[in-house]
């Protein structure tokens, strides 16, 4: 048998804690015995007593711990002895559960969830890069909601994410569904067999609604900012998010949503999308490529329903409105003068105004971004960067909406509105009744300045959204307002009411 | 060298550092440069003419003490006129609460950081309400500061030499787990200290000094404190001078501004107008009657004692007026701009989480999170002494300073 002595000098440890130690180390095999004991008189007669004492423990001062083993082999005594003091200094983590306690940096918010995977980072986008790299530094999935984030720094970090094999969503992702967790601004869907990639906001948020209230679910949503497909980013985490889609169990098709990818981008993403087992649909907002790499969609909701008789497994019949009926009898029961005046939108979502104004351009003519153009249609995102400075976004601030809305009617400029054309986006992070607040505003335009302009609602959400789909529909209703839960199909209604000549290209029923 | 391993060098250095009480010893044998007229002072450089009411008190009393003066009157013109050689403690190792005065004469505490052969040295606790630090001169406080030079500094030097000297690291890791916090709370430092006092001094004094020694050490309730002062400075100074180095190696008030040294910028002082004290106040005491933020005691701190580790001091809460949540959670703040963990100063209800070790400027400025000062409130008025008891951060601007210092010396 061999024993070791340590004597580590002026040190303080409570007993109980060294008795844990010592307890625990002469349970292993080839171990004796471990006493560790401050250097105290008491300790001192204890360890003679039962005969541990030796030479040099003798010298030990009350500060100073003493650590004798004794174990089979030399090495093992020494090891062991080192072992016990490492015990006594190993770093401890607090045990937060049940504190409050928020932590400022990313180091001590570890030290919290050490087995956090994802960060999301919701700051000013001039410290927004570095944040993030600091997060992918320490193996973090990021999902940026911030803008204004340099393009050159937007590539750097995707490419350090995906060497990495890390996700980086955004910059500009406003929202994310990653294994049935939402992130930013989600809808309450139904977890499914659709992936998708978008870029992300409200487009991802009207496929996912659209494919829930078709009964299907989603596998993930992920985002990766307007600007992936970009030639300076040239889509790398658009390609990384549909090739781990690609080998997820659960995803059996990927909707793919995105403005027009720069050529060669486009190009690259084709080579993806070939080797793919899963079928892409994708939604390039404007434009149409030469390819059968995907199946291409015009609009968001046809990118939904192609999905579902996809997994359905049925023919897709494209069409301009899901219930003609209710159409011709809206339109027999219209009793305004819209015909020839103009449309004015004003909407909260980005690709959504987008959808809108790509729809009507065709039918309408010139049709003006620009709030400040007088005279012709208008359709305005009023959560553009020029509209919320120093202001929340519409999506949690309706009342931004409603003051632009009341500010045109004061300025006479509703004077020659034939129709009105809103969204409204339900789920988590959006305003809590925002149905509520555009039928006031509504009602002000009536009993104000005497307007009865109709009013079109495209309403994004589900009936497992906090603010209830079918409620917020009834309050919109009673306002008046005709809604639709098809982006498409409330833009190409005001194109109805106020073209009239176009009534029968889009009421007729495609081949 | 780069940053982390310079901040890695500096902290190693602390955690390696011990604090041995092992002696009692006029100020002008053992530090530097003590010739008459020399008056050392708390926190940062300052001149007369900006010195607080306290400050101004106390360094009275102790022109009077000294015999270089007879009245206020005379120690003005003394000091107006330039005769009395004014220096940041701090620049000599040494160390005081409040005001902090040290002159010649003064029986000061030895406290060795024997690894690195660095001597510390504090003046002797005097106990709380009416005493020179917070600037009292009258008979009574003169009286007894003449029975400690005179009776009680013999006996306690004779005591430490019986007793080959005191662990204060041992002492203080101790006591953290009894529920102190080292810097407003002392009631089991105190008595364990007093503990290992007590067989020395019946040793070597009469039955009624040891009785006299007993007592007032007993009473004084925080007699340790200036101990531990100058014990965690000799450790702080083991870790400056470290080139390249961002760790924060002093903070310290002089009643006018607040500062820190940092280790990696030599003797500079970064500083910032002394910031007000949030805290509760004895009866017939308010806000207006406070002295702004002074005294060297922050060097707890500085140490990861104080509010640093007041997770392990619940009851100190209600002394300065918030929850035991509250005190976990600034302890958990202070994790946030320290980089360390202390090895041997141990947190119980952080699950024995070691103490926030190692200021570093560069966590400061970019969380804006400055260090919290548990800290006593002085009356303004010279000679009321202690009014309150409360909360005060060291201003951003301080760590601002230092880190563009820092940046400018790196290029």
């Amino acid at each position: 048998m061999f024993e070791t002595t340590t004597i580590v000098t002026a040190s303080y440890f409570d007993s109980v804690v060294l008795m844990r130690v010592a307890s625990q180390l002469k349970k292993r095999d080839g171990i004796t015995e471990v006493a560790m004991f401050m250097g105290t008189e008491g300790n001192h007669e204890l360890l003679d007593q039962v005969g541990l004492a030796t030479a040099e423990s003798k010298h030990a001062g009350p500060q100073d711990l003493i650590i004798i083993v004794r174990a089979d082999t030399q090495a093992l005594a020494e090891q062991t002895s080192t072992e016990a003091a490492a015990m006594l200094s190993a770093k401890r983590e607090t045990d937060q559960s049940e504190l409050s306690y928020r932590p400022r940096m990313l180091d001590r918010a570890l030290g919290f969830l050490p087995d956090a995977s994802l960060a999301a980072i919701s700051i000013p986008g001039a410290y927004a890069a570095r944040e993030t790299q600091n997060c992918l530094a320490h193996d973090l999935n990021v999902f940026l909601f911030s803008d204004n984030v340099a393009l050159d720094d937007e590539a750097r970090l995707k490419k350090i994410a995906l060497d990495k094999g890390l996700l980086l969503m955004g910059p500009d992702c406003g929202t994310a569904y990653l294994n049935g967790v939402g992130l930013g601004f989600t809808n309450v869907v139904r977890r499914g067999r659709i992936g998708c990639v978008a870029a992300a906001g409200t487009g991802l948020q009207a496929v996912v609604c659209r494919a829930d209230h078709r009964g299907e679910g989603i596998s993930h949503g992920i985002g990766v900012g307007g600007r992936d497909l970009s030639g300076e980013v040239g889509g790398l985490m658009t390609s990384y998010a549909l090739s781990l889609l690609d080998q997820d169990p659960a995803t059996e098709v990927i909707i793919l949503i995105s403005k027009p990818p720069h050529p060669e981008v486009a190009r690259s993403l084709e080579q993806t999308c070939r080797q793919l087992a899963t079928p892409v649909i994708t939604c390039f907002q404007g434009t149409t490529l030469d390819s059968d790499a995907f199946i291409q969609s015009a609009t968001l909701d046809e990118a939904a329903d192609r999905a579902v008789c996809l997994l359905g497994n049925t023919p897709f019949v494209p069409r301009n409105f899901t219930d003609i009926a209710r159409i011709k009898q809206l339109l027999d029961h219209q009793q305004s003068t819209a015909a020839g005046r103009r449309i004015i939108g004003l909407f909260t979502g980005g690709t959504l105004a987008k959808e809108a104004y790509l729809l009507l351009r065709p039918l309408l003519g010139t049709v003006s971004a620009d709030l400040d153009q007088a005279g012709s249609h208008c359709l305005v995102d009023l959560g553009d960067d020029r509209y919320t400075v120093g202001k929340p976004h519409p999506m949690i601030a309706p009342e931004n909406r409603t003051e632009v809305l009341l500010e045109l009617a004061t300025a006479g400029r509703l004077d020659d509105c034939g129709a009105l054309l809103f969204d409204l986006v339900l789920g988590h992070g959006s305003h809590a009744d925002p149905a509520s607040e555009l039928a006031a505003g509504l009602a002000e335009l009536r009993s104000r300045h005497g307007l009865t302009i109709p009013a079109i609602v495209s309403l994004i959400g589900t009936e497992g959204d906090p603010q209830s789909l079918v409620e917020q529909q009834r309050v919109l209703n009673e306002a008046g307002a005709t809604v639709f839960l098809i982006n498409s199909e409330a833009a190409r209604y005001a194109a109805l009411l106020v073209v009239p000549d176009c009534r029968q290209a889009l009421m007729e029923v495609r081949p | 060298m780069n940053i982390t391993e310079a901040n890695r060098q500096c902290l190693d250095k602390i955690q390696a550092s011990t604090a041995v009480w092992s002696d009692i010893r006029p100020a002008h044998e053992v530090i530097s440069g003590m010739t008459d007229y020399t008056v050392l002072h708390a926190g940062p450089p300052l001149t007369w003419e900006q010195m607080c009411g306290p400050m101004r008190g106390a360094i009275t009393g102790a022109c009077i003490y000294e015999g270089w003066a007879t009245s206020p009157d005379e120690v003005d013109r003394l000091a107006s006129g330039g005769k009395l050689v004014f220096d940041s403690s701090h620049h000599r190792h040494a160390i005081g609460p409040m005001s902090g005065i040290i002159t010649p004469t003064m029986e000061v505490n030895v406290v060795r950081n024997e690894p690195f052969g660095i001597e510390t040295y504090s003046t002797l606790y005097m106990g709380i309400g009416k005493v020179l630090r917070h600037g009292a001169f009258d008979d009574e406080v003169m009286t007894k500061l003449r029975w400690m030079n005179q009776e009680l500094a013999p006996l306690l030097k004779a005591a430490l030499q019986a007793a080959g000297g005191i662990d204060i690291k041992s002492i203080v890791a101790q006591s953290l787990q009894m529920g102190d916090e080292l810097h407003n709370r002392n009631k089991a430092s105190n008595a364990l200290l007093l503990n290992s006092l007590v067989q020395h001094l019946i040793e070597v004094g009469t039955k009624e000094e040891a009785i006299r020694a007993i007592d007032f050490i007993d009473k004084a309730g925080h007699f340790i404190l200036n101990v531990v002062m100058a014990g965690s400075k000799g450790m702080l100074d083991a870790g400056s001078g470290i080139d390249g180095s961002t760790i924060v190696t002093a903070i310290a008030r002089n009643g006018y501004e607040a500062g820190i040294r940092v280790s990696g910028l030599g003797d500079r002082w970064f500083t910032a107008p002394a910031p007000p004290i949030d805290g509760v106040y004895f009866p017939g005491f308010g806000p207006e009657d406070a002295n702004p933020d002074l005294g060297d005691s922050a060097i707890t701190e500085t140490i990861g004692l104080g509010s640093f580790s007041m997770a392990g001091a619940p009851a100190v809460v209600e002394y300065i007026g918030g929850t035991a949540q509250f005190a976990v959670e600034t302890s958990l703040k202070m994790y946030e701009i320290t980089v360390d963990e202390h090895q041997t100063y141990k947190l119980p209800p952080l699950n024995f989480r070691g103490a926030p070790l190692g200021i570093d400027i560069r966590r400061v400025v970019e969380t804006g999170i400055t260090p919290v000062i548990n800290t006593g409130i002085a009356c303004k008025r010279p000679g009321v002494g202690q009014i309150g008891a409360g909360l005060t951060a060291i201003p951003l601007q301080c760590f601002t300073a230092a880190l563009e210092a820092f940046a400018q010396q790196s290029t």
